[in-house]
């Protein structure tokens, strides 16, 4: 594991709706430039942890640290504001919106004055946004959506970007697509929490990777171990 | 005769040509699997066929007659049914009442009496694997689950053709030899099926034949060996990593290493 203070460190997070827990005891550290994943099957509770994490679930027991500071239970605004954004499942745009709303939406807690510079720069992953910026969102393909959604994201300027099933619904040369922005994104400088149903992929561009089962951790270590366990093999790919 | 006929169907939202002169037929028993990039019509077609978009050119015949100015809900009741990429169950009721709702409202004479309903609902819950859950109020399943009920209330309108929108996107590969073995189920039941996937597992698992749509057109058809390997469609759609784990393994899984 790396050296250092890590930017997040979940401990006994107990987390779930109404009264009914999904998670249970969840521990998981991230440390600065990481790309770690989360895998675990569909209900294991993946979804619910980035939401739990983004203050848009509710946490019922353990806490929270994001960069040396306690987030837990804090609003979803203030999390972003901290540095922790999440990318959810599905995408969420603003469907009649323009592309460039969206993305500058990612921005709504900023006020600074290089915004625009960001959008710019966030652009140059995503050349085929270029010329798109003033369509609706809804009209856009599924993966120039995932890309919005990214991109969206990262206009928060995040330590952490906590990206939920970027391939879901996607043609195989559109997730290859994403998962090198993905990848690049990371390298450079950004860590990333990945939850993503295709393990093979995510195991391949993740440094670490966690397996939620039933709401608890059932096991972590470096990707290419978790890639060789057996019990990784033939519960998610089924070899 | 062919159970349907898509002949030179085209489809244009605003400026946007989502089907562009598109042409296949289905014969009973067959399982053709649909792909193509994101945006490239796939379920405007299934929309056109199910009576949800109405062709601006061409026509679509079942059993020999034109069907592409009849109105969905009778659509359904002629035997074509359909799932949804986005699946919309009603949340109050029970597994088992929301799949009765296709075989009270979806067939083809009259309505069944709830009582026969409900067993038609238990007889299609066997064969989705769902029996075990028909009690159980559906936002208790899990997304596998919810596709399994998607497909359940299609099955239970008695379809001779299911149309399946993306069943098994966001499963992951064992959730996927599931569904896989409950597509077979149906098949077997004897419901021919059109199925739109982006999981190759699936379309070289279960398909017969395979159409590729890319900007609206038919780019190339024929058996999955055959059109999964083919340049254009490496090249429009699976992309080089799916042809480089062709090479190395024979299918797309694992790197040699892993």
């Amino acid at each position: 594991m790396p050296d250092g203070p890590s930017l997040l460190h979940v401990s006994k997070l107990s987390a779930g709706f109404g009264m009914t827990p999904v998670l249970f005891d969840v521990d998981l550290e991230l440390w600065p430039g990481e790309l770690v994943a989360l895998i675990g099957a569909n209900g294991a509770g993946k979804s619910t942890l980035l939401g739990a994490l983004s203050g848009l679930v509710r946490v019922f027991n353990g806490f929270v640290r994001f960069s040396s500071r306690s987030i837990t239970a804090l609003r979803p605004e203030m999390v972003v504001a901290s540095g922790l954004v999440h990318v959810p499942q599905g995408r969420r745009l603003f469907g009649t919106m323009t592309v460039e709303r969206n993305l500058l939406l990612g921005a709504y807690r900023r006020h600074d004055r290089e915004v625009r510079d960001d959008l710019q720069r966030i652009l140059t992953y995503f050349p085929a946004l270029g010329d798109k910026l003033d369509r609706e969102a809804a009209t856009l393909s599924g993966g120039e959506q995932q890309m919005v959604a990214i991109g969206r994201g990262l206009m928060g300027r995040p330590k952490l970007l906590m990206i939920d099933e970027p391939s879901l619904g996607l043609a195989p040369k559109v997730v290859d697509r994403v998962m090198e922005i993905v990848k690049a994104i990371n390298q450079d400088g950004t860590a990333v929490l990945l939850v993503e149903q295709d393990v093979v992929l995510a195991l391949e561009i993740a440094d670490r990777g966690y397996v939620l089962e039933n709401g608890r951790i059932v096991m972590r270590g470096p990707a290419a171990d978790l890639r060789r366990d057996p019990a990784v093999r033939k519960a998610y790919l089924g070899v | 005769m062919s159970l349907l006929a898509v002949r030179d169907v085209s489809k244009r939202f605003g400026g946007v040509k989502a089907l562009a002169g598109v042409s296949f037929a289905v014969d009973k028993g067959d399982l053709l699997g649909i792909i193509g990039p994101n945006g490239a019509g796939k379920t405007t077609l299934l929309n056109c066929i199910s009576g949800l978009a109405r062709p601006d050119a061409g026509d679509i015949l079942w059993e020999e007659a034109s069907i592409s100015r009849v109105a969905p809900y009778r659509i359904a009741r002629m035997g074509i049914g359909r799932t949804f990429q986005i699946v919309r169950p009603f949340p109050s009721m029970t597994v088992r009442e929301n799949t009765a709702m296709g075989a009270l409202f979806g067939r083809p004479r009259g309505r069944l009496q709830p009582v026969a309903a409900m067993r038609e609902a238990d007889e299609v819950l066997d064969l989705v694997g769902l029996a075990e859950k028909r009690h159980y109020p559906v936002l208790r399943l899990t997304v596998p689950d919810r596709k399994r009920l998607e497909v359940a209330r299609a099955l239970a309108m008695r379809p001779r053709l299911l149309l399946l929108d993306e069943v098994m996107a966001g499963l992951n590969q064992v959730e996927v030899e599931q569904a896989l073995a409950m597509v077979r189920r149906v098949r077997d039941s004897g419901v021919t099926i059109v199925l739109i996937e982006h999981v190759m597992k699936v379309i070289v698992g279960v398909c017969n034949r395979v159409l590729v749509l890319n900007f609206g057109k038919t780019l190339v058809e024929g058996p999955p060996a055959e059109v999964l390997n083919d340049p254009r469609v490496i090249e429009a759609y699976l992309g080089e990593r799916y042809a480089r784990g062709q090479k190395t393994n024979g299918e797309h899984q694992p790197t040699a290493n892993a």
